[in-house]
């Protein structure tokens, strides 16, 4: 991702425009645009919602650090999210999220240094039916086991 | 998106046969499709049918349709709640009952839509059938009501849930929508509204169990001109899915419930709080609250009466405490979503300082049909105090994995071998939690105990908001409240001590066991914690987060005692206290074991008997699951 910091501002103001008398309870349906556009939150995108709403920058930050939701680095090219709900974990998630840690040689909530892939912990998708599932980018991979994980991730990295 | 409004009045005054035009009533049959002019075929694409790859079988299906030159509808409903079997298709033909066909996958549309299309029952591809009067039914297959999961289910608030178009206002005022709304409306006052919901005996389903017309009540005694309701669909239990099911499956009836209580309590905006985990959910919302509107059944001057309420959507941004009321509120006015010490209670003083309602996603949707049928008819089912239906998400080690809705007081043993076929490849059942993170677990004891909100707290669990999940011989329960633990410990929000620091303690403790470290110091250590935790947190959070433990211990002690005395884990589960290592006389030397073996811990020639590397064996157990000749011993 090459978006420069006089895009990225742009693309706040862009956003702040659509909220005129933006008032404290729209910071964080703002922050959830910004994300959804930009893909995370920079700290220029930060200081810029600051100005706007007239809130101390370290504010903003203690909302957006609040909940899981917000990013502060930029997402791999495949986002891959592990279920870590009840029912996958009792069907074995935690191997098929060690296997990926192994895999990725990264953490959860960390980015691989090709900025090919980013992993992340989630709670129940929804999908328990097919549990364990871990999401990449919208497709659902069901019922794994630790030992079918390699294979998966290799299959993206053919894809480059 | 505009409907005839005349229609629409006669749809909402219960379209009486004698009022209405042919026309009418023409449209109404082809709307409750209780006989359709040409083929409907009908394709789950709920969350979970996504999951399954719905939206592969979809394109299958255009595909079949176009290449074959047969000109049927395609409808893409919400989850009927057989997760397991998913993708989910179901055709109507003209003149036959509504055959429901199960694990529809891409490659099964052409064999599964052949046979349909000939009129024939598509071999070990159906489900059952919908009984319709005067429609012929297909040979060999069950109706929905012989059905072992359906059959013993009450489906009150998942009515419509896989039945209906969910993005059709249309599919929802014929099965008898916004009726409840009109008479309501029409004849009743706020106050009045109020009192038949207490009558009703309906309580919250988030979690509480609190008397909904009680809180209803509260709110409408205060003052404030300003009022806000605001609806729960935060729904952060890691293992429960109902309400996203309800939202996606028939938004419109969450609405029409939010609209009822709002007029009963004198608000005019009302708030969805949802996760922005549940996209699907948010733009089916998006589309019912946007047709409502266009149909003068939201917005300005509702049904041409003074009462006019604007329906907002607020996306949560993930954090499981948002789900607490108070906590709720202070997201939604964009602060870090920390609860406040109660009272004062938000119908005093709620969003923006202003008296708010706040109910759980479920507790809207059982309004409706609460005013259709009255009071009395919603008490007749259920307990004593808890009255009417419940929906539960099941999963875990069972069969039948799904979304159900029972009547209040049926039995564990019902739920889990009647509906939900039995424990998964025939084990030995264990226990079932109840309640998420806040509540425990339910073990053989309780399998005839009927299930409601008194009962379940007598047991140490709780209602929760309806995830059930199950679990059998092989599952250590020491592991089961470390994993609620550790999602607590990442989840508190850190306002207050004894949440924050003391969940923490409880967390590392379990570790230590799980790990083979703990002493039996430990285990009055974990009881004394839970207790200080329990009575000083500040919110439902800290206040029930160490129920796991104290409930897996109350009746799994030995296992406790066995993990801190022999240092063993009785089911085997905690990989610490386990070894692997191969038995030379049943090893073949077939090198399977170290082929799949993720860190190369297993050595030996081909042919020899192979050994394990302890010090490199991270006890994944996959040479145990692939070896052939048993020779992979686990101790
Ligand atoms: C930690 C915590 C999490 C909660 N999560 C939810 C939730 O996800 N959904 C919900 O409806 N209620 C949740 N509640 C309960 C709410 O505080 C509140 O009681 C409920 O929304 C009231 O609605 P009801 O009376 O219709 O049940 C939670 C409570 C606590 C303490
Ligand atoms: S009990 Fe836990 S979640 Fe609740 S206020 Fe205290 S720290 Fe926060
Ligand atoms: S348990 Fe896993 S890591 Fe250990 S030897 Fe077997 S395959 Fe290798
Ligand atoms: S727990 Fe993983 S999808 Fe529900």
């Amino acid at each position: 991702m090459s978006t420069t910091t006089t895009s990225i501002t742009a693309g706040v103001k862009e956003i702040l425009s659509a909220h005129p008398e933006a008032k404290r309870d729209s910071l964080i349906p703002i922050l959830q645009e910004i994300q959804e556009k930009q893909g995370f939150l920079s700290r220029e995108a930060v200081v810029e919602v600051g100005k706007a709403l007239n809130l101390p920058v370290s504010k903003i930050y203690g909302v957006a650090t609040f909940y899981n939701q917000f990013r502060f680095a930029p997402q791999g090219k495949y986002h891959i999210q592990v279920c870590r709900g009840t029912a996958c974990h009792v069907k074995g998630s935690a191997a098929v999220l060690d296997s990926l840690k192994r895999e990725l040689k990264i953490d959860s909530g960390e980015t691989t240094r090709d900025g090919l892939f980013s992993l992340e912990v989630v709670a129940c998708i929804g999908a328990c039916g097919l549990a364990p599932v871990i999401n990449i980018d919208g497709n659902f991979h069901a019922n794994l086991t630790s030992q079918k994980i390699p294979g998966i991730v290799n299959q993206y990295r053919k894809q480059g | 998106m505009k409907i005839n409004n005349a229609f629409l009045q006669w749809a909402i005054d219960g379209a009486d046969p004698k009022t209405g035009q042919k026309e009418w009533e023409d449209r109404m049959v082809a709307l409750r499709r209780e006989n359709v002019q040409k083929p409907v075929v009908f394709i789950g694409t709920g969350t979970c049918g996504l999951g399954a790859g719905a939206a592969f079988t979809l394109e299958k299906i255009r595909q079949y349709l176009e290449k074959n030159a047969i000109d049927a509808d395609i409808v893409e409903v919400g989850c009927i709640g057989l997760c397991v079997e998913e993708p989910l298709v179901d055709v109507q033909l003209p003149g036959r009952c509504r055959l429901m066909g199960k694990t529809i996958t891409q490659d099964k549309v052409d064999e599964f839509l052949k046979a349909v299309f000939a009129g024939e029952t598509p071999k070990g591809l159906t489900l059952a059938q919908f009984k319709t009067d005067g429609l012929e039914p297909w040979d060999g297959v069950k109706f929905q009501d012989e059905h072992p999961f359906f059959g013993p289910q009450t489906r009150w608030v998942l009515r419509n849930c896989g039945v209906i178009n969910p993005a059709s206002l249309e599919e929802y005022l014929a099965r008898d929508g916004y009726r409840g709304l009109k008479k309501v409306l029409s004849t009743m006052s706020g106050e009045a509204v109020c009192k038949e919901i207490e009558q009703s005996g309906l309580r919250g389903r988030g979690g509480g169990g609190f008397p909904t017309g009680m809180k209803w009540k509260f709110a409408f005694a205060q003052k404030d001109p300003q009022k806000y309701l605001v609806c729960n669909a935060d729904e952060g239990d890691p293992g429960a899915f109902m309400d996203r099911a309800v939202i996606e499956g028939d938004p419109h009836r969450l609405l029409e419930g939010m609209a009822i209580a709002a007029y009963a309590i004198g608000a005019d905006k009302g708030y969805i709080y949802i996760r922005a985990e549940y996209p699907l959910a948010i733009e089916r919302l998006k589309h019912a609250i946007a047709e409502a509107e266009a149909n003068n059944l939201l917005g300005e001057k509702i049904l041409g009466t003074d009462f006019s309420l604007k329906m907002i959507i607020k996306m949560g941004a993930g954090a499981f405490v948002c789900g607490e009321e108070t906590a709720l509120i202070h997201s939604m006015e964009g602060e870090r979503g920390e609860p406040t010490v109660k009272p004062p209670f938000p119908a005093e003083s709620g969003y923006l300082g202003k008296p708010t309602n706040v109910n759980n996603v479920e507790t809207y949707a059982n309004v409706p049909v609460i005013f259709l049928k009255g009071p009395e008819w919603f008490s007749s089912i259920g307990t004593e105090k808890s009255k009417g239906t419940k929906v539960f998400a099941l999963a875990g080690k069972i069969n039948n994995v799904g979304l159900i809705e029972v009547p209040m007081g049926i039995t564990l043993r019902e739920i889990i071998y009647e509906i939900g076929g039995g424990i998964k490849g025939g084990k030995k059942f264990k226990a079932m939690q109840t309640g998420g993170p806040s509540g425990g677990c339910l073990v053989e004891k309780h399998l005839d105990t009927p299930i409601d909100y008194e009962n379940l707290s007598a047991a140490g669990s709780m209602m929760g908001s309806g995830g059930m999940i199950v679990l059998d011989e092989d599952d250590c329960m020491v592991s089961v409240a470390k994993y609620y633990l550790e999602f607590t410990v990442e989840e508190s929000c850190g306002k207050c001590v004894p949440c924050r620091v003391g969940n923490k303690r409880l967390h590392e403790t379990l570790e230590k066991i799980c790990e083979g470290k703990g002493t039996e110091e430990d285990l009055p250590y974990l009881k004394n914690l839970s207790n200080v935790i329990k009575d000083t947190s500040l919110c439902g959070l800290g206040q029930t987060s160490p129920n796991p433990v104290l409930s897996t211990m109350e009746y799994f002690w030995d296992e406790y005692v066995a993990h801190v005395t022999t240092r063993t884990c009785p089911s085997g589960k905690c990989k610490a206290l386990m070894t692997y290592t191969i038995d030379p006389a049943k090893c073949t030397g077939c090198t399977l074991c170290a082929r799949n073996c993720p860190v190369d811990a297993i050595a030996g020639e081909k042919r020899e008997p192979h050994v394990i590397d302890q010090t490199k064996c991270i006890r994944c157990g996959a040479c145990y699951d692939k070896c052939k000749f048993s020779a992979i011993n686990v101790q």
